[in-house]
């Protein structure tokens, strides 16, 4: 089972980097546990602390105390490199729920689905509105509707349409997980065997 | 209706298609490691189940273990801990594990196609982004999350959508000193870090084909870091010749001559010059004799000290990496030790040559390659990842620069920190003797 997903209404972190990596999303080093949790300790671990690793980098948008909610909003091309699920496992264990960006890599898009976190794609220009509104206004909220497949900005009504397919969206929405759906076709795969091997 | 050869390897194992257009795709072979395998099994044990078809996956040990005496317990706990829970659950499910100090042992991506594991029209998997590499010898394989491992580990299936597709045709000769690694950084720094995102990519053209089997997975390997979900090359002689062995219907794969690509890129083989990347993609690469460009992104100059418009020859080196799934290949070696055959490594720089798996490290000392390095100052280590990801004890310092013969120049990937830059063999060889970024060409017969 993955959390469920519906709507979301919450105020938003901007990061406003393109192609930003998984190896920063989560550096290798923290690769180490063999269970899920904890990751988001060490999210975006050497952007957040100084060069020594253990003072917050007041720079750094999650330190800044004016931004905050289950939203992050992040520039173009957004988990691309490694393959690394924990990168997905930090961000929903930090306390995301969904990630904006105008891109998204094709792994982690995979991998945030597989783990109720919503990676959604916007267009550019809805994605540099919604940072500006961020920039004038730190506690403006954005209105997540899943069903509906829309995004809006509530202090300005501005609203987006976005794409997700139809199969990942019923998981989302009813928090099914493809494990045991795929189990459930064992006979389906067993035939596809039996018909295909030499 | 003609097809391309990624749609026909790809239909052909479609199980089912969902609404919307996913389909649930059959996995002819698995590979794991210790890094994105453990959660994945406890998923399994979590909800009662077991593996579906323990045969079709083979485990190594690779991204956490150190390269040097391997014969020792790991020093590091929580790595250790890895490579024990990776024994513990592939005794339990009866999956054949080739661990540290195993003749088969090595990196994934090295010794899946050099055991005759990976083969022409298969489907493959792995939780590891490079897992593209496989690619090379005509199968559609490519890098997925630890909840795909979990779904191939209890049906043998995952659900993923189609990719588009492309083909990146290569043709013409390749110039003087110019490997197949300048060729995947020419095209990635072509088409940016993200150009190939959502497709799956055929490479083709006389260029690609004239490449050894060697050159061809680090062509595919580096398909990823262009963001294309993985690369193929169709199978020839030199891919039969490579496995030892031809089937039938491996003659069969290859792309219909009619049919139609989603996207397509031509380049010139003759453009290719030997690679350097400067800065913290993949895709900010440029000729060795070349200039950063002058809208160079801002952040990634701060990270590595380097200015829009300057070249890089002659910027101070202190560590060298010859290794990884890129370039961890007898070949790398053997063009390595050619290069370095005679000379002596530069007293800056500190080097780390990294055979790709025990075959390698056994054919390096059995053609004298170790010798010549030994000569030259170089030590051969034993095989693993070493350096590409610092995950183990093989760190570049921060600030310090590390030309690199692996996959990925990220802020800090190969430690806090240190700066990457990305290069092929002769690059690195001429980095490695001069002790800094050095026209390979100036100074080697290529």
């Amino acid at each position: 089972m993955i959390p469920k997903f519906t709507t979301l209404t919450s105020c938003a972190v901007p990061l406003p980097v393109e192609n930003i990596d998984t190896d920063q999303i989560i550096p290798a080093r923290f690769l180490k546990a063999t269970e899920r949790a904890g990751f988001g300790d060490n999210l975006f671990r050497d952007w957040r602390y100084a060069a020594d690793g253990t003072l917050p980098n007041p720079d750094f948008p999650l330190n800044n105390p004016c931004y905050k909610g289950q939203i992050l909003v992040a520039g173009r091309n957004f988990g691309c490199g490694s393959s690394r699920e924990h990168a997905a496992w930090a961000l929903a264990d930090y306390g995301f729920r969904v990630v904006v960006s105008s891109f998204f890599a094709d792994i982690f898009r995979g991998n945030a689905l597989n783990n109720g976190l919503l990676p959604l794609q916007v267009g550019n220009e809805f994605l540099a509105k919604i940072f500006s509104e961020i920039a004038d206004n730190p506690a403006a909220e954005l209105e997540v509707n899943l069903e509906n497949q829309t995004i809006t900005i509530l202090s300005n009504g501005l609203s987006e349409h976005f794409e997700i397919d139809a199969y990942k969206k019923k998981c989302l929405l009813n928090g099914l997980d493809d494990v045991d759906y795929l189990v459930s076709l064992a006979p389906e795969i067993k035939n596809y065997e039996l018909c295909n091997t030499k | 209706m003609a097809k391309t050869l990624i749609d026909k390897i790809w239909d052909a194992h479609t199980i089912r298609t969902e609404e919307g257009g996913r389909c649930v795709l059959y996995i002819d072979r698995q590979y794991i490691h210790e890094v994105t395998s453990p959660v994945a099994f406890a998923g399994l044990v979590s909800r009662g189940i077991g593996v579906a078809r323990p045969a079709q996956i083979t485990a190594t040990a690779d991204h956490n273990i150190p390269t040097e005496n391997q014969h020792l317990p790991i020093a590091e706990e929580q790595s250790r801990k890895q490579v024990e829970t990776l024994t513990e659950n592939c005794a339990a499910h009866g999956i054949e594990l080739f661990g540290v100090g195993h003749p088969q042992q090595g990196i994934v991506h090295i010794i899946g196609p050099e055991q005759g594991l990976t083969q022409p029209g298969m489907t493959i998997i792995c939780g590891d982004s490079h897992t593209s590499t496989h690619g090379a010898l005509g199968a559609i394989a490519f890098g997925v999350g630890t909840s795909e491992v979990e779904m191939a580990l209890a049906s043998q299936c995952i659900i993923q959508s189609k990719p588009l597709t492309m083909r990146i045709l290569v043709n013409g000769e390749l110039t003087r000193g110019v490997e197949a690694k300048d060729v995947i950084l020419y095209i990635i720094s072509q088409i940016s870090a993200s150009g190939g995102t959502g497709y799956f990519i055929e490479f083709a053209g006389t260029c690609v084909r004239s490449l050894s089997m060697e050159g061809r997975l680090t062509l595919c390997n580096m398909a990823i870091e262009c963001g294309a979900r993985g690369g193929i090359i169709a199978p020839d002689e030199v891919t039969f010749k490579y496995l030892g062995r031809v089937e039938p219907q491996w003659r069969d794969l290859y792309s219909d001559s009619d049919a139609a690509f989603d996207k397509e890129y031509s380049f010139d083989a003759a453009d290719i010059l030997p690679m350097i990347t400067w800065g913290t993609n993949p895709g900010e690469g440029i000729a060795i004799d070349g200039k950063i460009p002058a809208d160079a992104d801002p952040k990634a100059l701060s990270y590595m000290g380097f200015e829009a418009g300057h070249q890089v020859i002659g910027t101070p080196v202190d560590y060298v990496f010859v290794g990884s799934c890129t370039n961890g290949r007898i070949e790398d070696l053997r063009l390595f030790a050619s290069l370095v055959h005679g000379r002596r490594k530069a007293e800056n720089v500190v080097a780390w040559i990294v055979p790709g798996s025990k075959k390698v490290e056994r054919q390096a000392r059995e053609q004298g390659l170790e010798r010549i390095l030994n000569e030259a100052g170089f030590e051969l280590r034993q095989p693993g990842c070493s350096a590409c990801l610092a995950m183990n004890a093989d760190k570049v310092p921060a600030g310090k620069l590390c030309v690199s013969t692996s996959n990925r120049n990220f802020e800090g990937r190969q430690g806090p920190g240190a700066r990457t830059m990305l290069s092929g063999i002769a690059v690195a060889a001429a980095a490695a003797v001069t002790g800094k970024i050095t026209d390979p060409r100036k100074i080697f017969q290529l």
